[in-house]
């Protein structure tokens, strides 16, 4: 049963109108973020944001297909950022990235 | 009633993530900007599940909504330590305030791993 009320779908619009502020701030730290390791945690959080996003949509488009997308973005989000981050490790275990080494050769 | 329960969890969440967003621009260190991306957005978008499962009612739905909040609470904590640990052992610049460091020795690897 679903309930058609002008409270939920003013909720809606509110909620989406913050969800996309906090994707635009979010969207300048991974501009700005000064190390490569500032950009993954961007991009992390841009992620959770966006599976916010799409519950949000599901209820003030009021379908239920959403939450399945939601999920198995959710999914993949969580294995690109686990990928990043091991990726990542592994240069820093080699010795070829070093953020300090990075800066002083700017 | 229920329609009062489902826009306040709906805001609730939508301030969480408002503020994961300003922590991630504001907060000064890279360590420290993880808090605002895996609490204040897994808090976020656990407490928009909860309003999706009060606003449809059925059993499918809900239980579906429940297992995306648990795959929210179980992923955030391996991806945020995953990253952390990527990021500390990149010698990311602390910031200045920080005056702990337990893991002072973890990333010293004296000979590297002959893996890849």
């Amino acid at each position: 049963m679903v309930v058609e009320s002008i409270v939920v779908q003013t909720a809606a619009k509110i909620t989406l109108v913050l969800l996309a502020l906090a994707v635009l701030l979010a969207f300048i730290r991974l501009l700005a973020g000064p190390s490569q390791a500032d950009r993954i945690v961007a991009l992390d959080l841009i992620s959770v944001l966006i599976v916010a996003i799409l519950a949000a949509l599901s209820i003030y488009r009021q379908q239920r297909a959403f939450l399945d997308v939601a999920i198995a973005y959710a999914l993949i989000a969580f294995l690109g950022t686990v990928a990043l981050a091991r990726f990542r490790e592994r240069l820093a275990r080699s010795g070829r990235i070093d953020e300090h080494q990075e800066e002083i050769d700017q | 009633m229920t329609q009062y329960f489902v826009a306040f969890f709906m805001i609730a969440g939508g301030v969480f993530c408002f503020v994961a967003g300003l922590g991630m621009l504001r907060l000064p260190d890279t360590i420290i900007r993880m808090h605002a991306a895996t609490k204040a957005g897994a808090l976020g978008s656990g407490l928009m599940f909860l309003a999706l499962a009060l606003f449809y009612m059925d059993l499918s739905t809900t239980l579906r909504a429940f297992a995306a909040i648990l795959f929210i609470l179980f992923t955030a904590p391996v991806a945020a330590h995953l990253i952390g640990r990527a990021a500390y052992c990149t010698r990311v610049r602390l910031w200045d305030k920080t005056w702990i460091d337990e893991l002072a020795y973890t990333c010293d690897w004296t000979e590297p791993e002959q893996d890849d």
